[in-house]
């Protein structure tokens, strides 16, 4: 079943909801959904940090999309949801407000960023995808995690 | 097979790393048949095992080595020759090796150099050995002093202590991961460890991790537990549990050891790097180890590995000298390298000094300005200690011939660098002629260390144990205090004033404003010299914490120096001590300079801070002296304090001192504890009144507003307050009236006349008096240029006291342009500066000053008039 798709180069991306809008994170990049727990907030830390937590015995500092994005948080009661990522050998989970399907999307299809979209979100977008009765944005990873460190506290 | 090869090569490098060190001691103390006796055993081994495995030439190799030695054993002197034969060897089996263990095969080549070179020591030395019998050996060992044990002795008794074999083999199986660590330390240790090969095994770190992270599960679930059992109280789990509990407290504790290896594994090739080296460069080198044992953990380790080698070949190519340069400048021919290590306040210090010939300051200079690092202006004002930093300066290197042992383009830089990574720092000091020295200071990141954990604003933090002194509980009313003056809060310690930070402000996490300040617990912490308080909500426990590294994302926060999983599953932050400090404002000594260098600026003379004692005498309003004017603190009984006519008076070290009343408001108390400030001069003392001694802060001293007040200098802006400075000379003359004039006396003719030049108004109000107490008539003037006018007027004077750092034209620039003028070419000039250096002295003296004096050093200033002036003689 899955080698019919090989000839349409298909991407697979797990999909996620923050603020209203859907995204999509590369699936090699994603090693883990999980419940953040115990959440330690962090004193002094940039404020799209919302703290760091262990996760079976490794520290994984957690990013607040919404903030990152500068999209409004939605809070549907629900419990939120963390996407694990790696990034340059440190753990790191990116707060989301729900996880859904993974898609599996031709990377023919992958259209560029709208030039008028918010600089906030254009700056790690890589590209958007778009799907019936809704748009998908392929989120980069690396440069959701660069985030600005101010000069030391 | 792959596998029985590999562990052979893992093996045999072990041991040749062995053979290496042990062969390099065997050199120096000739006649220690055990240390001979472990060499052969492990060539012996090598040897044996190659033959089984196949692996000719590796055996050819071995054997004619086993030879030699088998020499040695009967009796052959060590030469130096045949130990070099011997190492050279090793390197070659050692090559072989690598490429057995890439190819799975021995390299083609031929060996028999070395062969032929060991088979004719081992000939050559058996007609030579009878003859050498008679005469003593090369190199004696020290004779033995009356009731001191040789060190083979000591040895011999150690190996003949029985010693309990560790419980390898009982424990359960992730128990047998402690013994590599243990057996990794006896490597370092004895000689004799090989016997014991069987007993540790060969674990990878991965391994290790798992099992760390493993026990970290265990031990919460253990907690949980342990939770679920306190609730119900009559439990017939209790028992099992505690058992479980204490088990699983000695597992974690087994593993933690595992990542801890003594730093002496990454010395283990020292000894013989240095014994090719002083044969390479001619020179004579001794290498002293200290502390190998101290622990670190073992990607600490790693990392430092390669800077500390390249330290001690830097040490010996530059630093050390030829034995015949040492013997010209009087020093003992044998070069001296000391390596030492110990743990610090969390941290790790490491030091690698060398008694050569120093750092070469005018050469850094001059390729510090070559390479664009400085410009000549800055240059001048840098402190030699500031210069010798330009060595971190990416691809900074001074030799100028890159010789074969040190110049490989990699520079102190790269040392840095690495040090960096860790999160570490480095400083450099340097004595011309006398030797170099390097202290690296590296943090327990990675490591385990006790911490205190506390709560504020409603979070938990550690603190870790080693930098905590002592836990105060403060309350309202009770003896330990919480003092408030104005924003900043002081703890009365035993009589001593502690600075102190609420841990929720500093981190910005204060949930309620309003919170009553004058309670709470003060974690009493110290940092290099500095002691100050953390005062938190509340205090839970001390913990073993395993610091694992913070994110990149949180690194900049310097609050903090890492975070760590407690017990109970969740993570904490670890508060850095010495990020605290810096954030109570003070400086920080431990603290390296090396970032101010790398602006490349110095700070102005203006910024510079002086210390004052602060207290308040009649009004709310603080007062500040400088500290390095008042010689005593004290604190007397009330009741002492006597009236005779008409002014107070205490005795004081069996005479009487008067006591001054600032103002009016001031009022002498009748009971209880008076504080006073006591000045002294040579024999005569007199103490000012105060009602509060409030704390000794480090501030610049910038008079802003000038005071018609007499007694008073002006107002100044000290730590974020309008405070008063004090003029003491206003006071002095009140306690005797003969302060300021009882030295004229002793001058019998005319008073000699002293023309001050400073910039600030603060000092020049401050030295006029006192040098008017010392005999002398005095002008002040605000600079240099002023002072030049006044010469040329034809304004004479016996002696100039100048500052160096003032706008416009500086000390040195003055000085130059006195000399320029024959009329003042004579006239002696005493320099005054508040950082004295060699180098500056030098300068001074090169522009033309008589005599350089601290700023705050009045003996030294009148000491060095009296001798410009000859009033010592006059007198």
């Amino acid at each position: 079943m899955s080698n019919d798709n090989s000839e349409l180069n298909l991407n697979e991306y797990v999909t996620a909801m923050v603020g209203g809008q859907l995204f999509g994170l590369p699936i090699r990049r994603v090693q883990d959904v999980f419940i953040p727990d115990r959440l330690t907030r962090v004193p002094l830390a940039p404020p799209e940090i919302a703290g760091v937590l262990n996760l079976r015995g490794r520290i994984v500092t957690l990013i607040d999309l919404s903030l990152r994005l500068g999209l409004e948080r939605l809070g549907n009661g629900g419990p939120t949801m963390a996407v694990g990522v790696e990034f340059r050998g440190e753990s790191y989970g990116l707060l989301i407000d729900s996880v859904g399907e993974v898609m599996k999307l031709d990377a023919g299809a992958l259209e560029r960023n709208p030039i008028n979209l918010d600089p906030r979100l254009a700056s790690v977008s890589a590209g958007i995808f778009r799907l019936e009765g809704q748009l998908l944005m392929v989120v980069d990873v690396d440069r959701i995690l660069d985030i600005p460190t101010r000069a030391a506290a | 097979m792959d596998d029985l090869l590999r562990e052979f090569v893992t093996e045999t490098n072990e041991s040749l790393d062995v053979v290496d060190v042990e062969l390099v001691r065997f050199e120096q103390d000739p006649n220690n048949a055990k240390i001979l006796d472990n060499i052969f055993r492990l060539v012996h081994t090598i040897k044996g095992t190659c033959g089984f495995l196949g692996l000719p030439r590796l055996e050819i190799l071995a054997h004619a080595a086993e030879n030699v030695m088998g020499k040695f054993r009967d009796g052959m002197p060590a030469t130096n020759e045949a130990v070099t034969v011997i190492l050279a060897t090793i390197d070659r089996i050692k090559a072989i090796l690598e490429s057995l263990e890439r190819d799975q095969r021995e390299p083609d080549g031929s060996d028999n150099d070395l062969i032929a070179d060991l088979e004719r020591i081992a000939e050559h030395t058996k007609a030579a050995a009878e003859r050498e019998k008679a005469a003593p050996p090369p190199e004696p060992e020290r004779a033995t002093r009356p009731g001191e044990v040789s060190l083979e002795e000591l040895e011999r008794v150690f190996r003949e202590t029985p010693v309990d074999p560790p419980p390898v083999v009982k424990a359960a199986p992730v128990k047998a991961a402690p013994v590599k660590a243990v057996a990794a330390e006896e490597t370092v240790k004895d000689d004799d460890n090989a016997k014991g090969g069987n007993q540790s095994i060969r674990v990878t770190v991965d391994t290790l991790e798992h099992l760390m992270t493993m026990v970290s599960e265990l031990v919460l679930t253990r907690n949980q537990l342990l939770e679920i059992v306190r609730r119900h109280d009559d439990s017939e789990f209790k028992t099992p549990l505690q058992r479980l509990s204490n088990v699983t407290a000695e597992l974690q504790e087994g593993v933690m050891k595992t990542r801890m290896q003594p730093i002496g594994n990454a010395w283990q090739k020292f000894p013989r790097i240095v014994r090719d080296l002083s044969n390479e460069l001619g020179k004579k080198i001794e290498l002293e180890l200290q502390g190998a044992e101290t622990e670190l953990d073992r990607q600490v380790l790693d990392l430092i590995k390669d800077p500390l080698t390249h330290m001690l070949r830097n040490s010996a190519d530059h630093g050390l000298e030829t034995p015949v340069e040492r013997r010209a400048a009087g020093k003992s021919e044998h070069g001296h390298i000391r390596l030492s290590a110990y743990h610090e306040g969390g941290h790790i210090i490491i030091q690698i000094a060398d008694d050569g010939r120093g750092l070469d300051t005018d050469r850094i200079k001059a390729k510090a300005l070559a390479q664009g690092l400085v410009n000549e202006a800055e240059v001048e004002k840098l402190s030699e200690t500031q210069i010798h930093k330009f060595i971190f300066a990416p691809g900074f290197s001074t030799a100028t011939t890159v010789t074969n042992v040190s110049g490989r383009g990699v520079g102190m830089d790269v040392v840095r660098n690495n040090i960096d990574q860790i999160g570490g720092a480095i400083d450099v000091k340097s004595v011309a002629g006398v030797g170099l020295s390097f202290t690296i200071k590296i943090p327990l990141t990675l490591a385990i260390v006790a911490a205190l954990i506390v709560e504020s604003g409603g979070e938990r933090f550690a603190i870790p144990q080693l930098s905590v002194v002592e836990l105060v509980r403060a309350r309202k009313g009770g003896d330990h205090r919480i003092e408030r003056i104005k924003d900043t809060t002081v703890l009365r310690l035993r009589d001593k004033l502690l600075p102190l930070a609420r841990l929720s402000r500093l981190l910005g996490v204060e949930t309620d404003a309003g919170r009553d300040v004058e309670s709470g617990f003060i974690v009493v912490t110290q940092v290099g010299s500095q002691t100050f308080g953390i005062v938190v909500d509340s205090v839970f426990h001390t913990e073993e914490i395993v610091v694992k590294p913070m994110s990149s994302k949180l690194r900049h926060i310097s609050m903090f120096s890492g975070n760590t999983i407690l017990g109970d599953g969740a993570v904490i932050m670890i508060i850095d001590p010495n990020g605290v400090a810096q954030a109570i404002g003070s400086t920080v000594t431990s603290q390296m300079i090396v970032e101010t260098i790398e602006d490349g600026r110095v700070d102005d003379a203006s910024e510079q801070s002086t210390s004052l004692l602060v207290f308040r005498a009649g009004s709310t309003q603080p007062k500040a002296v400088p500290l390095s004017l008042i010689t005593r603190l004290e604190e007397i009984d009330a009741r002492k304090i006597e009236l005779s006519n008409g002014r107070h008076m205490v005795q004081y070290r069996g005479q009487l001192m008067p006591l001054i009343v600032m103002n009016a408001h001031v009022a002498v108390k009748g009971e209880g504890a008076q504080p006073l400030l006591v000045f002294s001069d040579g024999a005569r003392s007199m103490a000012l009144v105060v009602d509060e001694i409030i704390d000794i802060v480090e501030d610049r001293l910038a008079i802003q507003v000038q005071s018609g007040v007499a007694g008073v200098l002006g107002s100044a802006v000290i730590k974020g307050q309008a405070t008063e400075i004090i003029d003491i000379g206003y006071f002095l003359p009140m306690a005797f009236e003969d302060w300021f004039r009882r030295k004229d006396q002793a001058v019998s003719e005319r008073q000699r006349s002293i023309l001050l030049v400073d910039d600030s108004p603060f000092f020049r109000n401050m030295l006029t008096p006192v040098l008017q107490a010392a005999g002398y008539t005095v002008t002040a003037v605000g600079s240099a240029r002023d002072a030049l006018a006044m010469l040329e007027d034809g304004r004479s004077f016996d002696v100039v006291v100048t500052d160096i750092e003032m706008p416009d034209m500086d000390g040195y620039q003055f000085a130059e342009a006195l000399r320029a003028v024959p009329r003042t070419a004579e006239l002696p000039v005493i320099a005054l500066s508040s950082q004295i250096s060699a180098d500056s002295v030098e300068r001074g003296r090169q522009a033309g000053f008589h005599d350089y004096v601290a700023k705050f050093d009045r003996q030294g200033l009148i000491a060095a008039l009296m001798e410009q002036t000859d009033v010592g003689r006059a007198a």
